[in-house]
């Protein structure tokens, strides 16, 4: 609840995809409000005209639920923050045009954050790390990263789609349905706990990056050949996507000889993949973070706060300068509040 | 084993567990690659078994290729270990940093070399970190960890090798990453030769452009 009358207020929006969010920190890192309204396709997977119809639809409620869950009023708010990239176009336009249209009429300062540095942001404040290798595994991204002086550098990537893409695709094509609640993902990995025959399919680690769509080919085919049970096969594309990125991760983390890991993103809230990083950390003596699901996947309270870190530094959007970076990557953004 | 003492343990990777021994009085490298628990126990046994074979055999193809690797002496395929030629040297990656931007440019035009050399005989390294790159007591660079490495003449791997080290470079020496690109690259064509080398870092810039939220990418 708001008590400190010099406290300063952000108020943060996410919508780079299928959620729109929003959020409100305080400077001390306090998360008031996270409040977020998901679109689920009727089929297929996001169709960014009609996420952004449903971000356009659930804004002001969406807004009105987290002032009200905060206990403050718009015209406590110091600082709005909006996530500006990467993402697909539509989503992040409708979000920033509310942004806008806020920071105008309260008249109080703008400030755009790269999506996948507010993930880490968020990451390190809920699990109290100060210098990890992060892996974000979500629909859009798989990425290994970790700061070196003075931005997040890219240690390791996907060289084509992104994990949770590789499982959700392979989901729809199982005919699995994601309800609300209850992503593709949780209902893949639910599947997977009955399978216990190991299929083999292509397992592809580049260095420290990794490729997923020939892994995808290779589970779409089986699947129509109906050899083997469905749970088998989800089973088997578990454990060899994350095997790969757990591999890569254990590789960055070897080669920056950092102390924690940091796993973030909507298929961190796999059991499975968890417990495998968590087994690395073991080994090497490291710590192992998972952040708490409200704060993994897409939401608006890390936008805020990572909004607030770049404010207190000095960084502000000029609405002039507040245009959507649809491609915008984590290690293109100097990070002034690390020293 | 008999008459092997291990040291120490050097270093634990996602790869293999790397310690220093004495076998019949000679310091050696052992390479254990070692169950990895998270993984599934049919996919480890594969991963495991197919690198502590490949590896070796590509780092004497490596040798032919004129590039210095470490000798090896055993691979021992029920433990998965490699018994290898101890190199008394520097890691690239502890040592770049300390050099001057002579000496940098130097050692990365020799590191370009060897690159070179290896792709000119149709073999990709696969991990081209400079943590895998160890200058010796007598300034000869050796390459080694070639657990991901592949026998391959296409384009297409041997600009990945590439863009891999590329941005190992921007991610762990930023400061020079760069300059010291442009000296490995130049070391490469002193090889390779200029044509192939115009056509690499046009196949470079290709898979940079596919990676994922690229702003060159975005449509003019």
């Amino acid at each position: 609840m708001a008590n400190s009358i010099n406290e300063i207020y952000c108020l943060g929006i996410e919508s780079t995809a299928d959620d729109f969010g929003v959020g409100i920190s305080t400077c001390s890192g306090e998360v008031l409000a996270n409040i977020s309204d998901g679109y689920i396709p009727e089929k297929g997977g996001i169709h960014p005209r009609e996420a952004a119809r449903h971000h356009a639809m659930v804004a002001s409620d969406v807004l009105d639920k987290a002032l009200n869950q905060a206990g403050i009023k718009s015209s406590d708010l110091s600082l709005i923050a909006f996530s500006q990239g990467p993402g697909l176009g539509p989503c992040l336009r409708t979000g920033a045009t509310v942004a806008r249209a806020l920071a105008a009429y309260l008249n109080i300062p703008l400030v755009g954050v790269n999506h996948s540095i507010a993930h880490v942001e968020i990451g390190k404040l809920k699990t109290n790390t100060t210098d990890p290798i992060t892996l974000y595994v979500s629909g859009g991204n798989t990425i290994i990263s970790a700061f070196n002086s003075g931005r997040y550098r890219i240690f390791g990537e996907t060289l084509d789609i992104a994990l949770g893409n590789c499982l959700d695709v392979f989901s729809r094509e199982a005919g699995l349905k994601h309800k609300k609640g209850i992503p593709l993902g949780a209902a893949l990995e639910k599947l997977a706990l009955d399978g216990n025959n190991f299929v083999l399919m292509p397992y592809i680690v580049k260095g420290m990056d990794v490729s997923f769509s020939g892994l995808l080919t290779s589970a779409v085919t089986l699947l129509r050949q109906k050899k083997y049970r469905l749970q088998d096969l989800c089973y088997s594309l578990q454990e060899i996507a994350f095997a790969m990125v757990c591999e890569v991760t254990e590789r960055a983390l070897a080669h920056t000889e950092k102390k924690e890991i940091l796993l973030t993103g909507g298929v961190a809230a796999n059991n499975r993949l968890q417990f495998m990083l968590s087994l690395i950390a073991k080994d090497h003596g490291v710590s192992f973070n998972k952040v708490p699901l409200e704060y993994a996947t897409d939401n608006g309270a890390m936008i805020a706060w990572t909004g607030l870190l770049a404010f207190r530094s000095g960084v502000v959007t000029p609405i002039e300068k507040s245009m959507v970076k649809l491609r915008w990557r984590i290690d293109r953004v100097d990070i002034p509040w690390i020293t | 084993m008999d008459n092997l003492i291990i040291l120490k343990q050097l270093q634990k990777g996602a790869e293999a567990t790397i310690s220093l021994a004495n076998w019949y009085e000679k310091k050696v490298i052992i390479k254990s690659r070692k169950i990895k628990k998270y993984r599934h126990p049919q996919l480890d046994e594969r991963i495991r078994r197919f690198r502590t074979i490949h590896e070796p055999q590509l780092i004497y193809e490596a040798k032919k290729a004129g590039v210095p690797t470490p000798t090896i002496f055993l691979v021992d395929t029920t433990n998965m270990l490699i018994i290898m030629e101890f190199i008394q040297g520097k890691q690239v990656k502890y040592l770049l940093p300390l050099l001057s931007k002579t000496e940098r440019s130097k050692l990365c035009f020799k590191i370009g070399e060897l690159v070179g050399k290896l792709h000119f005989y149709g073999l990709i390294h696969g991990d081209l970190t400079t943590s895998n790159m160890i200058l010796d007591d007598y300034d000869k660079l050796f390459l080694i960890d070639f657990g991901l490495g592949e026998k391959q003449n296409e384009l297409e791997s041997r600009g990945v090798d590439l863009h891999l080290m590329k941005r190992g470079f921007q991610s762990t020496h930023n400061q020079f990453a760069n300059a010291s690109f442009r000296d490995v690259m130049s070391g490469y064509s002193n090889v390779i030769g200029e044509p192939f080398t115009t056509n690499i870092l046009e196949k470079i810039q290709e898979i940079e452009l596919r990676g994922r939220y690229v702003e060159e990418r975005k449509l003019k």
